[in-house]
C-alpha cells in the first residue's frame, strides 16, 4: 500500500499546485472531477468493496444538493446544509440497505433502481419545497465571515479540501477491519458469516457510508453548478457512475480517481456529442467487463509490473514458473 | 453437561427430508466422528448447526442455552467455528486477511479502535496459528494462489481464529495428499489435547478410526448407529448402509 | 363501473406485452442467472427492425414479423450469447449486470445517433374501431393484444411442458450441476434460452410498436416494467412474470386514470417495494435457498 501512499500525497500536491494556473472552464472541469471522484468513492465503497449493487447513487446525491440548496435560500451555512444532507443521505442508505439483507442481487438492483425513480418523482413534483422541473437556483457557495469561497478558484480548493476529508477516511475505514469485512462480504458472503461477520451490520454500514459520501458529493455539487434540478438526478446519472466506477477498477482504491478523470474529460474531447459519447462509453464498459474486469487500473498495475521486471530481469527469469 | 446437544434435527428441502429427527450429543473435550455415505445428510447438519440453513424442526443446543435458527455469526460468536467440505476462502484477500477476518470483533473503546490496538494482538495471534500449521510464510500470498492442501490448512486456521470451544470439521481429509493427512491429524489430536472438542466428518475411515473414540453414523437423514469405532466396524445396520442394496 | 373494466381491459391489454417481456426475461435469470438490464432494448430493436422491415421495405406484414422475430433471435439472442454470456457467466452474477446495463446504453444511443433521436410512427396491426359489449367499449387492437400474447404464451408453456427441451430447461433451472452431471449441455440450453427470450421480446415489439411510437429510449420504461413484472410476480416462476405483467399493465393504466398521470410509473413500484419488503420471493415465488 506504500505505492498508493505515495500516489495519494504526489496528486495531493499536484491538485493544489497545478488549478492556480488554470483558466475558469478548465478549473470548473476539474472541480467537478473532484466532486466525481467523492461520490465515486463512496460506491466503489458500496459496490467494489462490499459488492453491494447500488441503481440510486444520484438520489442520495440528490439529498446534498438539495439540502444546501434549500437551507441555503433561508441563510443556513453551506457546512450545515452540508452536514444535513450527509446526514438524510446516510440515513436512508441505512433504510434502503434493508432490502440488501433480505435479498439477491437481482432484488437489491431492482429497490435501488426504484428508490432513484421514486427520489426523482418526488423532487419534480414536490414544488414547494424543491421548486418542480425548475429546481433551484443561486445555490450560495460557503462563506466564513470575510473569508468567501465565491471565487472559482477558492471554491476549488474548498471542494479539494472535502475530497482530502474524504480519500484520507475512506482509506482509514477500508484498511481497517471493517474494509476487510465488507470485501470478505463480496468474495464468498457465507463464509464471512460462518466466521462471525455480522452480515446486517456491515452491508447496512456499507451502503449507508457509499451514500453519505454521494451525499457530500451532492452538497458540494450543487454550489459549484449554482443551480440544480431534478435532471441532475435522474437513474441515468446514477447508472454513469456505475459506469464510471467499473472503468476505474471495482474494489480498487485508486478507480474512482480514474474513473472520475475519463467520464469527466472524455465528454470534453467529445464535446457537442453526447450519443456518441455514450456509445464509446459502453462500448468501453462491455469490453473492459470481457477483457479486463480489473478496469483501468488493471492496466496501470501491468504497466506498473512491467516496468519492475524490466529493472531487475534476473529474479524474474531466476524465478520458477 | 454435553457441550453441544441435538434434539431431533430435521430439514426438508422442498419435499425431500435431508435430515430427519437426528439427535446427538457432544461432551466436552471429546473428539466425535460423523460418517455416513454419500448424501447422508453430515453436511446438512453441521449447516442446520452453524446456521447456514435454519432447520425446519428440532432443536440445538450449546453450552445448555437453545442456539436454533441464529444467524451464523451468531453462532460463530458463540463459541462454534467450522471448515467445509468444498473449500471456502476468500480468493482474493491475503493469507493473513483471511484469518484477520475470522477474529471476533471484541468490544472495545472508541478510542482503543482508532489507535487500533485489537489490531496488533489479532494480528500476533494469526501469525501463530500460521506458524502452528507451517505456512507462516505464505502470509502474504493470495488464498486463490495456495495449493490445494494449504488452503485446506488455512481454512482450518480460519476456524481456530476466535479460539472456538467447538469445532466442526467438514472433510478435512478429503484430497490431501498422505504426508499432509498426517500432518492434519497431528494438528487435530495435539488441539484436542489442549482442550479443544472436535466433530469430525470424514470418508477416510483409517483416519476416523485413529481420531475418534465415538462415531455416529448417518444414512438417509437418519441416525443410523453410534459407537466405539469397532462397534461401527461390527455393526450389520452400518456395512448395509455402505454396501447394501 | 363500465369504465372500470373499460380500463382493466386496456390494462390488461398492454400487461400481456410487458409480460411477455417479463417472461423472457425470467427464463434468462432460471437457466443462466442473468440479469438482462437490456431487456427494454431487445424490445426496441426489433420495433426498429419491423419499421425498417414493413414501413420502409414495404414487406408484407408477416413477412416483416417473420424477419423481425429472425433478426432479434440471431442477434440479441445467439450473438448476445456467444459474445458475451458465454464468457461473462463464469464470473458470476455482477459482471454480467454490468455488462448488459452497458448493452443497453449501447443500442439505445446507437439507434439515436445512427438512425433517429425522434419518435418513428407505426400503422396499427389490428383496427381501432370500438367494440361495444352493453354499455363498455374495447378496442380490436386490445383484445387483439390479448390474444396474440396468450397464444404465443400458452405455445412456450407447451414447449417447456412437453418438449424434452423444455424439461432440460426446467431440469437446468433447478439445479445447474446436476443437470449438467444428467448430460445435460447446460451452454447449448442457454443459448436456446437467449433465443427464445429474443423471439418473446420481437413478439413484444411488433404488438407494442403500434401502441407506443417506436423512439429509441421507450426501452427504459419498458425493461423497467418487466423487472417489476417479474419481481413482483415471482422471479423463478412463469406464471409468476405473466400474473406480474397484468398486474403491472392493469394498475398502471387505472392509477393514471383515477389518481394521477404524473405518478403514473410511481404505483407500480409501490407494489414493488410492498412484495420486496413483504414477500421478497415474489407473489408467486419459491424462496430460493443456499444449497447444502
Amino acid at each position: 500500500m506504500t505505492r498508493g501512499r505515495w500516489g495519494l500525497m504526489a496528486a495531493l500536491a499536484l491538485s493544489v499546485v497545478v488549478p492556480l494556473g488554470l483558466d475558469q472552464y478548465k478549473l470548473y472541469v476539474l472541480s467537478l472531477t473532484l466532486v466525481y471522484v467523492i461520490l465515486a468513492i463512496g460506491l466503489n465503497l458500496t459496490l467494489g468493496y462490499a459488492g453491494q449493487i447500488s441503481l440510486c447513487h444520484a438520489a442520495f446525491m440528490s439529498f446534498g444538493s438539495y439540502a444546501v440548496a434549500i437551507l441555503g435560500q433561508h441563510g443556513v451555512a453551506f457546512e450545515i446544509g452540508l452536514v444535513v444532507g450527509v446526514a438524510v443521505a446516510f440515513a436512508w442508505g441505512l433504510v434502503l440497505g434493508f432490502p440488501a439483507l433480505k435479498v439477491k442481487h437481482h432484488y437489491l438492483a431492482m429497490v435501488t433502481l426504484g428508490f432513484n425513480i421514486i427520489v426523482f418523482l418526488v423532487l419534480r413534483n414536490w414544488e414547494s419545497l424543491t421548486g418542480g422541473s425548475f429546481g433551484i437556483s443561486n445555490v450560495a457557495r460557503p462563506a466564513w465571515g470575510p473569508l468567501s469561497f465565491k471565487s472559482d478558484r477558492a471554491f476549488y480548493l474548498y471542494i479539494l479540501a472535502w475530497a482530502a476529508v474524504v480519500v484520507f477516511s475512506a482509506y482509514w475505514i477500508l484498511t481497517s477491519r471493517w474494509g476487510r469485512a465488507f470485501r470478505a462480504i463480496r468474495e464468498n458472503e457465507m463464509r464471512a458469516e460462518v466466521v462471525g461477520v455480522s452480515l446486517r451490520n456491515y452491508k447496512l454500514m456499507a451502503f449507508a457510508i457509499g451514500a453519505a459520501y454521494a451525499g457530500m458529493g451532492g452538497a458540494l455539487f450543487a454550489p459549484l453548478l449554482g443551480y440544480i434540478d431534478p435532471g441532475a438526478y435522474t437513474l441515468d446519472r446514477s447508472i454513469q457512475f456505475l459506469m464510471m466506477v467499473v472503468l476505474g477498477g471495482l474494489g480498487r482504491f485508486e478507480g474512482p480517481f480514474i474513473g472520475a478523470l475519463v467520464v469527466t474529460v472524455l465528454p470534453e474531447v467529445l464535446r457537442g456529442s453526447e450519443g456518441l459519447y455514450l456509445i464509446i462509453y459502453a462500448l468501453a464498459v462491455i469490453l473492459m467487463m470481457l477483457f479486463m474486469p480489473k478496469g483501468l487500473v488493471g492496466l496501470w498495475d501491468l504497466a506498473w509490473r512491467s516496468s519492475r521486471s524490466r529493472t531487475s530481469p534476473s529474479i524474474s527469469s531466476a524465478s520458477p514458473r | 453437561m454435553a457441550l453441544l446437544e441435538i434434539e431431533n434435527l430435521t430439514k426438508h428441502f422442498f419435499r425431500l427430508s435431508a435430515l430427519s429427527r437426528v439427535s446427538l450429543s457432544v461432551e466436552p473435550g471429546e473428539l466425535l466422528g460423523v460418517i455416513g455415505p454419500n448424501g447422508s445428510g453430515k453436511t446438512t447438519l453441521f449447516n442446520c448447526v452453524t446456521g447456514v440453513l435454519r432447520p425446519s424442526d428440532g432443536h440445538v443446543r450449546f453450552r445448555g442455552e437453545d442456539i436454533t435458527g441464529l444467524t451464523a455469526d451468531t453462532v460463530y460468536r458463540r463459541g462454534i467455528a467450522r471448515t467445509f467440505q468444498l473449500i471456502q476462502l476468500f480468493p482474493e484477500m491475503t493469507v493473513l486477511e483471511n484469518m484477520l477476518v475470522a477474529a471476533q470483533e471484541k468490544r472495545g473503546t472508541l478510542l482503543s479502535r482508532l489507535l487500533r490496538r485489537e489490531e496488533a494482538e489479532t494480528t500476533t495471534r494469526a501469525l501463530e496459528l500460521l506458524e502452528f500449521l507451517g505456512i507462516a510464510g505464505l502470509k502474504e500470498s493470495l488464498a486463490s494462489n495456495l495449493s490445494y492442501g494449504q488452503q485446506k490448512l488455512l481454512d482450518f486456521g480460519m476456524a481456530l481464529m476466535s479460539d472456538p470451544q467447538l469445532i466442526l470439521l467438514d472433510e478435512p481429509m478429503a484430497g490431501v495428499n498422505p504426508t499432509m493427512i498426517k500432518n492434519l491429524v497431528g494438528h487435530i489430536l495435539e488441539l484436542n489435547a489442549r482442550g479443544y472438542t472436535f466433530v469430525v466428518i470424514e470418508h477416510n475411515m483409517e483416519v476416523v478410526m485413529s481420531l475418534c473414540r465415538r462415531i455416529v453414523v448417518l444414512s438417509q437423514g437418519e441416525r443410523i448407529a453410534e459407537g466405539t469405532p469397532a462397534e461401527i466396524a461390527d455393526n450389520p445396520l452400518v456395512l448395509d448402509a455402505y454396501f447394501g442394496r | 363501473m363500465a369504465d372500470f373494466v373499460q380500463l382493466s381491459v386496456a390494462g390488461v391489454s398492454i400487461g400481456a406485452i410487458y409480460a411477455m417481456a417479463a417472461i423472457g426475461f425470467v427464463l434468462l435469470w432460471q437457466t443462466s442467472n442473468t440479469i438482462n438490464f437490456a431487456q427494454g432494448e431487445f424490445v426496441v430493436l426489433p420495433a426498429f427492425a419491423m419499421v425498417l422491415f414493413f414501413v420502409i421495405f414495404r414487406l408484407p406484414f408477416a413477412a416483416a414479423m417473420l424477419a423481425t422475430v429472425l433478426v432479434s433471435t440471431l442477434l440479441l439472442g445467439w450473438g448476445v450469447k456467444q459474445l458475451l454470456v458465454t464468457r461473462l457467466l463464469r464470473m458470476g452474477v455482477l459482471p454480467l449486470v454490468i455488462a448488459t446495463i452497458g448493452l443497453s446504453l449501447l443500442i439505445r444511443y446507437s439507434l439515436q445517433q445512427f438512425w433517429t433521436p425522434l419518435a418513428l410512427p407505426f400503422p396499427a396491426i389490428f383496427s381501432r374501431d370500438p367494440i361495444r359489449l352493453g354499455t363498455i367499449v374495447v378496442s380490436l387492437e386490445e383484445i387483439g393484444n390479448i390474444v396474440f400474447a396468450a397464444v404465443v404464451i400458452g405455445a412456450l408453456q407447451l414447449f417447456i411442458t412437453r418438449t424434452k427441451l423444455g424439461w432440460a430447461m426446467q431440469a437446468v433451472a433447478q439445479n445447474r450441476t446436476l443437470a449438467s452431471v444428467l448430460g445435460i449441455n447446460v451452454s447449448r440450453l442457454v443459448t436456446i434460452t437467449f433465443m427464445l427470450n429474443a423471439a418473446l421480446t420481437a413478439v413484444a415489439a411488433i404488438l407494442i410498436a403500434p401502441v407506443y411510437l417506436v423512439k429509441y429510449d421507450i426501452g427504459i420504461g419498458l425493461g423497467l416494467k418487466a423487472f417489476y413484472a417479474a419481481i413482483i410476480g415471482g422471479f423463478n416462476q412463469i406464471r409468476g412474470a405473466l400474473l406480474g405483467g397484468l398486474l403491472v399493465g392493469v394498475v398502471e393504466t387505472l392509477s393514471a386514470a383515477y389518481i394521477s398521470s404524473h405518478f403514473r410509473d410511481a404505483f407500480a413500484l409501490v407494489i414493488l417495494i410492498a412484495v420486496l419488503l413483504l414477500k421478497p420471493e415474489g407473489i408467486w415465488g419459491v424462496k430460493e435457498e443456499w444449497a447444502s
